[in-house]
């Protein structure tokens, strides 16, 4: 085992335990995990972006052998169920909640329509063919123009594609204007993509009508929430559900949401009186589970001669899809509030249209709403740089929020108000460090040189990344009678080894050995109430709550041992898994004929922020628009590292999505609101031989003030900053052409269009 | 209404002869998941591009979601679980687990049997033909680097002289 001097595991490169079970093919996804007697649900989903539904006939397909249920809307009485908002959940939102079937009309293509159960999935597939549908189709709606003329409505008594309007406000943004000496006014849009995780999403659900009992496996991120949904639209005690977390392929903000799916293969359980059974393949996947970003970005930015931000204002449409999803609001919200980013920006005017279009819903994805709003101000600053003369390096050093001024308040967000402020840090000392591991000076040197056909070009740029959100997490500890400890944990696991980093805070706070320690995780089973893995919160909520725990229970041991050995608790001490008093000792082994057990929660209404900058070196060939990467480095400052190498791990793979983000992944819509990237072999992600050259490096300076660990959400951030940073990198490479790019994703046509644009209008 | 049919197959899946009576339209990957019980096959597209799926036929690395179970018939097929015992990791899984070159495991097994193929038949392979042949295989958590790193490493134990 490594460890750290002192022996501590938190902050130490500990080798994970998942990957025991992973590597031998040994983990348990829920697609392989069965019950006996189960049926198979396949899914019936909309072929038409937007139309009156008229007729569904399922009666072909019930007479089809193997077959044992059709189920549509009807099933459900004169209303299917609707699905609140999980987060920022407004009442002026419920008209575009989602139902968990196509109601009256379809809005989007693989609106679920009906289900079958039937003995296989082959079976039920076949079945999907055999029902008939009518559907009377309306114009689709699919981009901001065609939403905002409002000759089709997808919500016809709300009178318009508009949901809502985010304002992010500081300061006086109108007077910062007038005193402004330069003002850049640009817009952005940054394209629909998606979290795309492997792993697709599925479910095993059994009823059990003698207990009236429901278990369903498949939960994640959020199972206690999802059960609250869940009890209420099946008319259900929350406690007569268990929700049972499985091994996670992978989440990023999409997967545990709560979908249709999560109430139709429970219900379809309770209708056939059977277990069911569900996976999706990936085309579902691609046209169900929530799309991200796409959002159109139009800001000004005001600054003195000296290149200080005096402030930004705006507005921005974001393209929602069809329904408002449990989280639909995070991205457009965080685009208006954090797009001051880590700079001192006093004045601030913001806001966001939510627009309701013909396309799947959206909702988050790693970094939501950070990664398209640092998009349009990194390349604000870098053009206010231009304009001003300055170098982008001294605006940027200009304008970070300083250590001094910590905590720091970012701007509020109304409706559903929020209040925050940067908790600690020191941007600066981040900042120089950066340029200085990238080489900044020497590589200055490339900027706009061609050397083999390529041009080159740097750039550099900061970031914040939230994290540990509220209101509180739970931890069960029960030292077993065998002297073995099981943490019990309302944390929820979606691939990045919590396991692992919790046994390591588990270990060191109990002092005990890594190997004594078992952690039982996201599963409504476990502790009273949980709130999962979301808002890069698990390690500082989750491994709090075993802090806070863990001194309970020491009390306790120490209780049980006075007893045992005739002193007060006062005079027990522990170490090395023993208990002493004067030269009498017990092993925690058989210290109680039960196990020792505590429950403590951790409250936190404070977020934490991580903050970095990354710099990035390419090139671009102007004959083909092709962007080669050379270099590309983060350095990020997370307070407090519980496991180094899952944190660098994380840090490199979140950085590689960015760069999947900014140059290759694209989820496209034709004019009819069809989906047109059904396939991983039309919707582009990263490979192995795409970005060799990625470095990050991870720095403990300033530890945030707000949790006992001294830990800042982190893992999820890398990918904030990247579109803009390369975006910079590219146009700084092209400066002697005066490309600017302000769409993403740069794609080889689109960079070369840029290019060929640029040429066109030198002539 | 469409006649179903079933094959009876027999092959060799990680040395042990097996038997299944299959659908022709059965994958090999299903039959091998729901039909053997080896459920370190993952299928994460169905259609031939995450390469989650990879299994080890004849010797060469495949696709067993683009391969029907009944071309699998009189073959030798290996899975993740071929490559793998209880008592301890093998030099590539001990590999993969000291450059942490997993995190949520999914495409894991797929990564593996690639790996395998690859370094069996080029032990020296170097680090570009690493990157080029796992190119066919997508990881959405790690950023591959790591994983390239963690085949590299384990080169020595197929044979490599060094480079």
């Amino acid at each position: 085992m490594n460890t750290r001097p002192g022996n501590s595991l938190i902050g130490s490169p500990v080798e994970r335990v998942e990957d025991l079970r992973f590597l031998r093919g040994k983990g348990t996804y829920v697609s392989d995990f069965s019950l006996p007697n189960q049926l198979h649900a396949v899914i019936l989903r909309s072929p038409e972006a937007h139309g009156v539904i008229r007729r569904i006939d399922t009666s072909r397909a019930r007479a089809l052998p193997g077959v044992h249920a059709v189920i549509t809307a009807a099933d459900f009485g004169a209303r299917p169920p609707h699905i609140p908002l999980r987060l920022q959940p407004l009442p002026e939102l419920a008209p575009f909640h989602q139902p968990v079937l196509a109601f009256e009309k379809v809005r989007y293509v693989g609106e679920p329509l009906a289900v079958v159960l039937a003995d296989t999935a082959s079976i039920a597939e076949d079945a999907l063919e055999l029902i008939d549908v009518e559907i009377a189709a309306l114009p689709a709606v699919t981009d901001r123009a065609s939403a905002e003329r409002g000759d089709s409505i997808l919500f016809e008594p709300h009178g318009s594609n508009r949901a809502l309007v985010w304002t992010a406000t500081r300061g006086d943004a109108e007077a910062a204007f007038v005193k402004a000496d330069v003002v850049l006014k640009e817009r952005f849009h940054i394209q629909r993509h998606a979290a795309m995780f492997m792993e697709p999403r599925g479910f095993v659900a059994d009823w059990n009508a003698e207990t009236q009992r429901l278990k369903v496996w498949g939960a994640a991120k959020v199972a206690w929430t999802n059960r609250r949904i869940l009890a209420t639209a099946m008319g259900l005690e929350e406690t007569a559900i268990d929700m049972v977390e499985l091994d996670v392929g992978g989440g990023f903000g999409s997967r545990g949401e709560f979908y249709p799916e999560d109430f139709l293969i429970p219900a379809a359980a309770r209708i056939a009186g059977r277990p069911v059974k569900w996976s999706e393949d990936r085309r579902e996947h691609l046209m169900c589970a929530n799309h991200a970003r796409d959002i159109e970005i139009n800001v000004e930015m005001a600054l003195a001669k000296d290149g200080r931000i005096l402030g930004l204002r705006g507005m921005c449409y974001s393209d929602n899809g069809a329904y408002l999803r449990t989280n639909g609001s995070v991205g457009p919200r965080n685009v208006a509030q954090f797009m001051s980013g880590p700079y001192k920006i006093e004045n601030i005017h913001l806001q966001t249209t939510m627009l309701t279009t013909n396309k799947t819903p959206s909702g988050t994805y790693r970094g939501p709403g950070r990664f398209e709003t640092d998009f349009a101000r990194e390349r604000l600053i870098d053009l206010a740089a231009k304009k001003l003369g300055m170098d982008r390096a001294e605006i940027r050093r200009k304008n970070l929020v300083a250590d001094a001024d910590m905590p720091y308040p970012l701007a509020t967000i109304q409706p559903f108000e929020s209040v925050t402020e940067l908790d600690s840090g020191d941007y600066h000392a981040v900042f120089d460090r950066c340029l200085k591991e990238f080489g900044w000076d020497e590589k200055s040197a490339l900027q706009g040189k061609l050397i083999d056909g390529r041009y080159h070009g740097i750039a550099v740029g900061s970031f914040i990344e939230g994290g540990a959100a509220g209101p509180k997490e739970d931890a069960r500890l029960a030292l077993e009678t065998d002297g073995s400890l099981t943490v019990h944990l309302g944390s929820s696991a979606v691939g990045q080894g919590l396991e692992t980093i919790m046994a390591q805070i588990a270990a060191d706070s109990m002092e005990m050995s890594f190997d004594r320690i078992r952690v039982l995780h996201g599963s409504t089973t476990h502790v009273t109430e949980g709130y999962g893995s979301y808002h890069s919160r698990s390690t500082v909520m989750g491994g709090s709550a075993i802090l806070l725990a863990a001194e309970k229970l020491k009390d306790k041991i120490r209780e049980c041992a006075a007893a045992r050995l005739g002193c007060s608790k006062d005079d027990v001490t522990i170490d090395a898994e023993t208990v002493r008093f004067k030269t009498t000792s017990l092993t925690f082994a058989g210290l109680g004929a039960e196990p020792i057990e505590v429950e403590a929660t951790f409250y936190n209404k404070k977020y934490t922020y991580a903050y970095g900058t990354q710099a990035a070196h390419v090139s671009v060939d102007v004959g083909t628009g092709h962007v080669r990467v050379h270099d590309y480095l983060s350095v990020e400052d997370v307070g407090r590292m519980i496991n180094p190498l899952t944190l660098h791990g994380q840090a490199i793979g979140s950085i590689v999505q960015g760069l999947g983000g900014t140059f290759l992944e694209h989820l496209v819509y034709d004019a009819n609101g069809q989906i047109l990237t059904g396939s991983l072999a039309d919707y582009l992600m990263p490979t192995a031989s795409d970005f060799p050259n990625i470095r990050s490096i991870t720095l403990e300076l300033k530890p945030s003030p707000n949790n006992p660990l001294g830990a800042k959400g982190a893992g999820e951030g890398g990918i904030i900053p990247v579109g803009g940073i390369i975006a910079n990198a590219v146009a700084n490479a092209l400066s002697h052409l005066g490309v600017e790019p302000m769409e993403l994703p740069l794609s080889p046509p689109r960079v070369w269009a840029l290019i060929d644009a640029a040429r066109r209008a030198k002539r | 209404m469409i006649a179903v049919t079933t094959m009876k197959i027999e092959f060799e899946v990680n040395g042990k002869a097996v038997s299944a009576d299959v659908e022709a339209r059965t994958t090999l990957a299903d039959c091998l998941r729901y039909d053997i019980g080896l459920t370190g096959t993952h299928v994460g597209c169905e259609h031939g591009v995450c390469g989650a799926c990879t299994v080890i036929v004849n010797g060469a690395a495949a696709r067993s979601c683009l391969m029907l179970a009944v071309q699998a018939d009189g073959e030798k097929v290996t899975t993740v679980e071929g490559l793998s015992n209880d008592e301890a990791l093998t030099p590539l899984q001990a590999s993969f687990r000291k450059h942490h070159a997993l995190q949520c495991g999914f495409c894991t097994p797929g990564m593996i049997t690639t790996a395998h193929a690859l370094l069996t038949h080029e032990p020296n392979a170097d680090e570009e033909r690493v990157r080029d042949v796992l190119s066919g295989n997508l990881c959405r958590c790690t950023g591959y680097i790591s994983i390239v790193e963690a085949v590299l490493d384990a080169r020595v134990a197929y044979g490599s002289k060094g480079e």
